[in-house]
This record gives structure tokens, sequence and C-alpha cells, in this order.
């Protein structure tokens, strides 16, 4: 043959091998699926936290990869069950940052599991949005870990508000024993005094306890003239039943952790004329027609309800909230680059969720104010808006 | 003060004849097996959460129980047949190995609660509403007399049982000489499988009445079999008065703490019972019963 051929043939046999990775992953780079990770309370005693959590995001990233995905790339959704158990957090934090490489975290559906979580992302520098409660999670503020949902302290101080309105100094305390009862209980502590509010009684009962007779008996005797239970669970149902069994007259407040209509049945008709804060997802027919949350809410809420024939919740909510921050941030930031994303998502401003207008700062990475939450009232086993 | 402790007892009978049931079944089974079942507790959960599905299906409360207790009793039936009687061939069995096979049924069974049922929290509706009831100085849900007149009647039954019938005294004869037992024609096969059918029974009436008031779920059955444990150390292992003793005295002794002690450690109490029990009274209140021929 001629030597051009013969050295086209050695030039094509030594490129090849280069040429063939190249052609192949150049594309390959362009698909690469945006990674989100998520770790929740699916099954186990939180599971009324968890479970519409995943229903929400898996809904949301069907949505969002069938409307063309972001930037050209799809969302891949990586998630573990971890059943409301820290340790199980840990383990699939872990696993989600070191094997399966994911872009952000977005999860940790108790306090006590993103707690976990914590040390794991600020230690690897991946963004995580928590979806639970407790202020811990936020203050001191940490680089790499945000969350959605409103504050155990904002519940206290929405109550302790209202409590004030209605002309009520005394209030007793009853909460459990979980991390989320004791972080609130503590808030509520703390700002009781702000709010012109006098704590008379403090009494507390088990995770599995199934009778709070004897501490509401001794919240009958101390004085108090409204009463807040700080806990989520089964907890507050039973509270509530024993409330109406021994003839309590003063008004009771439940928390934020048990806005979901799961409690209501539980509590059956001694829910009458509960009070708790929660987000306007809750009542989205009964907003006035010029709330900036109205559109967003009743989207989320015809969507949810129609795909999965059940009840919206407030915490689907907060996980709708977390994916659309982050979707959000990586569109601001132009890509999945950690460090770009999370500058991203700190600097949210004007942002209007499930949960309520989000303005994030460096040192304030929730961006909820009071105006977040609605105290909710039960009346014949639904909810209604307290003016 | 005066209508607090009241109330206190109230609550604490409550809890306390749902111990007694479970403490029956555990003292049951000992007596005939010298085992403990540690999947007692788990029969009261069986009982609560049968009862649940079987509402939720759409049949009548009147209905529902009954079959819950008898399903739970199949179950009791199965855990001896399948699960003890294989390791109980030929001869005298090791207890200690069938008490870590009942360990391992009691996990299997709440492994299977779950995926039969669910991991959720449940509520029966009350037998007879619920409309708080005041007497004296108490309040008290007409729940809680259910609970208290179901477990007496459970107990007199039990004791006209073993007193009077022929079957019941078979029983006895094969817990005092099962080798005597046999010999007059007592199938100690039999006693043991009826053994577990009458624990599986009382643990299931006590899920029953029991879960309108404290709500149900797949693992209520943990800490509810440690307790009626509990109880039955307290009372004596093996001693039915001593059972039905031990859970109401358990179940005071756990409310009148909370609510002048600490409400916050009231599970706390039955474990510091078992502790002070096995130091001061190995025995329990009614004491060692029977004796060793050597």
């Amino acid at each position: 043959m001629s030597r051009l051929t013969a050295t086209l043939r050695r030039f094509t046999r030594a490129a090849l091998p280069l040429a063939l990775p190249l052609l192949l992953t150049a594309p390959a780079a362009a698909q690469e699926p945006i990674r989100v990770g998520t770790f929740l309370a699916v099954t186990g005693p939180a599971s009324f936290l968890g479970d519409p959590e995943q229903k929400t995001l898996e809904m949301m990233v069907d949505k969002i990869n069938a409307d063309g995905g972001i930037n050209g790339r799809k969302l891949q959704l990586i998630s573990y069950d971890s059943a409301g158990d820290a340790e199980k957090a840990r383990t699939f934090t872990k696993r989600l940052i070191e094997q399966d490489k994911v872009d952000v975290l977005i999860g940790g559906s108790s306090t006590g599991e993103t707690m976990a979580a914590v040390p794991l992302a600020e230690a690897a520098g991946i963004p995580f949005i928590s979806l639970a409660g407790a202020v811990v999670i936020v203050e001191p503020t940490k680089k790499w870990v945000f969350k959605t949902p409103h504050t155990d302290r904002m519940a206290c101080e929405k109550i302790f508000v209202d409590m004030k309105a209605r002309g009520f100094t005394k209030a007793a305390l009853i909460s459990g024993s979980g991390g989320f009862d004791k972080s609130m209980r503590a808030e509520c502590v703390k700002v009781a005094p702000n709010q012109g509010i006098q704590i008379v009684a403090d009494e507390t009962y088990g995770a599995a306890d199934t009778d709070m007779t004897a501490q509401l008996t001794k919240i009958k005797g101390s004085g108090a003239q409204a009463v807040l239970n700080a806990g989520f669970g089964q907890g507050p149902a039973i509270v509530t039943r024993n409330y109406k069994q021994l003839g309590l007259t003063q008004p009771l407040y439940q928390s934020h952790g048990v806005a979901s209509k799961e409690y209501i049945k539980l509590s059956g008709d001694a829910a009458e004329g509960v009070r708790l804060p929660a987000a306007a997802l809750l009542v989205a027919d009964l907003l006035p027609a010029g709330d900036p949350q109205k559109p967003v809410v009743t989207a989320y809420r015809n969507a949810y309800q129609d795909k999965y024939k059940t009840d919206v919740s407030t915490f689907g909510g907060h996980a709708y909230d977390g994916l659309m921050l982050y979707v959000n941030a990586v569109k601001a930031a132009g890509s999945t680059d950690k460090a770009k994303t999370r500058d991203a998502i700190e600097a949210t401003k004007g942002y209007v969720g499930t949960g309520g207008v989000v303005n994030m700062s460096p040192t304030d990475h929730m961006g909820l104010d009071l105006s977040a939450f609605r105290m909710l009232e039960v009346k014949n086993g639904d909810w209604t808006l307290v003016k | 003060m005066g209508a607090n402790w009241m109330q206190f007892v109230a609550g604490g009978l409550t809890a306390g004849a749902v111990y007694a049931l479970v403490a029956l079944g555990f003292s049951i089974v000992y007596h005939a097996s010298r085992a403990i079942n540690f999947a007692q507790g788990e029969f009261v959960m069986i009982g609560g959460m049968g009862a649940v599905s079987l509402v939720a299906l759409g049949l009548p409360l009147w209905a529902a129980v009954p079959l819950a207790v008898a399903g739970a009793m199949l179950v009791g039936l199965l855990v001896q047949r399948l699960a003890l009687e294989p390791a109980q061939a030929g001869g005298q069995a090791d207890v200690v190995t069938l008490i870590i096979i009942t360990i391992g049924v009691a996990l299997f069974l709440r492994g299977l609660a779950q995926l039969v049922w669910d991991k959720g929290i449940h509520s029966l509706p009350a037998f007879t509403g619920s409309e708080p009831m005041h007497l004296g100085g108490a309040t008290v849900m007409p729940q809680s007399l259910w609970v208290l007149g179901g477990s007496a009647v459970a107990v007199l039954a039990l004791g006209w049982f073993f007193g009077r019938t022929l079957l019941g005294k078979a029983m006895r004869a094969t817990a005092i000489n099962p080798l005597a037992a046999r010999l007059m024609g007592i199938s100690t096969r039999g006693v043991m499988r009826l053994s577990f059918v009458l624990a599986a029974a009382l643990g299931a009436l006590g899920g029953v009445l029991t879960a309108p008031i404290t709500l149900t779920s797949y693992d209520v059955g943990v800490m509810l079999g440690l307790k009626g444990f509990a109880a039955a150390i307290l009372g004596g292992l093996g001693s039915f008065g001593g059972a039905v003793a031990g859970g109401l005295l358990l179940g005071l002794i756990e409310g009148l703490g909370a609510g002048f002690v600490s409400s916050a450690y009231k599970d706390v109490i039955a474990f510091v019972v078992i502790l002070a029990v096995l130091f001061f009274l190995p025995g329990g209140l009614v004491g060692a019963r029977g004796s060793e021929r050597v």
C-alpha cells in the first residue's frame, strides 16, 4: 500500500482509543442528571412527615423532568427511608455523599435525623436543605445547612401572641421526650417572658406513653388559663383525648408538628376548638383572593390531591419548597457546582412557597417570618382560619 | 389533692387491668412449660390491630372484637405448634431454648404486623361512647369500665375453668407432675397448646379493650409485654392470683408515681419494680410455689 494509507492507518489505530471515549463522554456530560439525594422518615413513627415528603418530591421531580428538566438536565431522585431514626439518617447521608455522589441533600424529616446529618454535610461541603422543625438546625447558622419549615421558636411566638390577644397571661406547657418536643419546649420557656406569658406548669410525658391524665390533672390545678402541647406523633392525640376526658375548659394549643388530618382523626371530637399555627397550605381555599401564597398553595394542593387521592400536608409542602429553592438556585447559579448553588440558595429573596415568602441571608438560613404562620382552629373536624 | 389521687388511681387501675391480663398469659404458659413467653405482648398487639382492620373492612364492633380475639388464639396455637413443639419433642426441652425461641417469635410477629397492616397509629371506636363519667372526684371514660369489667370477667372465667372443669384440672395436673399426668391419659402436648391459646386470648382481650383508650400500632407489644412480665414477677410467676394482683398493683404504682413523683419517668417504674422484686422478694408477692422432688 501507499505510504499515505499506511500512515493514516497507523494514525487512526493510535487515535481511535483516544477519540472514542471523548465522543462518548462529551454528550453524556450534557445529559448527566442532577442528583438529588434524600433521606426521609417514610415509614415509622414519623411517617406522617416523611411519606408526604417522599410523594411530593417524586411528583415534582417527574413534573420538572416532563417539562424538560433544568438547563437541559434531568433530575434524578435518590432516596432512602430513614424511618425517623437518627442513626439510619447518618448512615444514609454518608452513602448519599460518598457512594451516590449527590449534588444536594434534601431531607431529614425530623430534627433528630437532620442533626445527625449536619456534620457530614458540613464536612463534605454539600448544600443540605432540611425539612425538620427545630431552631437548632439554623441557629447558629451553619454554612451548608438550610431549612424550609418554620422553626419551633416561631410556633411558640405565634401561639403566645394569640394567647395574649385572648387575654391570657398564665400558660401551662406539656411536652414529650422526643427531639422536636424538647427543643420546642425549651424555646417556649425562653420566649414566653418576651410575650408577656408566665409559664405556671411544665409537664412532660414519655414518647410511648398512652395516658397523660396524671400530667393534665396537675395542670388543671395550676391556675393556667391556656395549655400548650409542644409535641408530635401520637402523644398530642392522646393529650387531646385526655384533655376532653378530664373536662378541661382552658383553650388547648398544639404545635405545627401535628398540623395534619391524621391528628384530627386520631383525636376525634376532642380536637374541637384546638388551635395551632400552620402553613397557609392547609387552608388554601380560605385564603383571601389577594394573598400572594394562594396561587402556589392551590396549584400544589390540586396536583398532589389529583395524583395521590389523599389530603395535602404541610410537611409535603416543606419538601416542595426545599426542592424549588434548590431548582431556582441551580437556574440562578447556572450550574450544580456545590459552592455556587449554596451561594444562590443563601441569596434567595422573595420566593413564594407553600410555607410562606422566603428571604434568606447569610445569617438567616430559613427566611420566614411570623406572617408565614397562620393560626388555625379545628371546627367540625376540619381546619378554619382564625382572623 | 384529694380529687387528684382518685384520678391517678383510676388511670392506674385501667392500665393495671391490662397488665393483669398480660401477666396471666405469662403465668399460664410458665405454669405449663416453665418457659417465659416473650411473645405475649405481641398477642395484645394482634388483638388490637386485628380489630382495627376488621372494623376498617366494615364489620360492626361486636363482630370484629371476638373475631380479632379468635384470630389471636389461632396465632397462639400456631406459635406453639410450629415454633415450640419441635424444640420440645422428645422429652424435657431446655427452658432457655424455649425462651429464646419466643423472643424470635415476637420479632417475627412484629415484622409480620408491619407487612400485614402498617406502621401507623390506629384507634378503635369506644364500645359504648366516649362521654366522660364522673366517679368520686375523677373523670373516667366508659371504656375504662369495659377494661376493668372485661378483665374481671376473664379472670373469673379462668378461675372457674381451672377450678371446676376437668380440662382445667388436667392442665394443673400436668404442671404439677407431667409424667403422672401422661400416665393418667392427659396429653401434655394438648395442654401446652391450650395454654398458648388461652394466653393469646387473654392478651388479645386486653388489646381490644384498651385500644380505644391508648390507640394501637404494630409495636405496642414491646412495652406491654415487658410491663406485663414485670407484673407477673411482682405477683409471683406461675400464680394466677399473683398475676392479677401484680398487674393491678403495678398499674397503681405507675399511676400514683406519675402523679406524685415524676410523670416523665413513668415507664421506669415497671423496671425498677422488676429489680426490686428480684433483689428482695424473688418469689413475688405470693411467694415461691411448688417444690422440687430430689
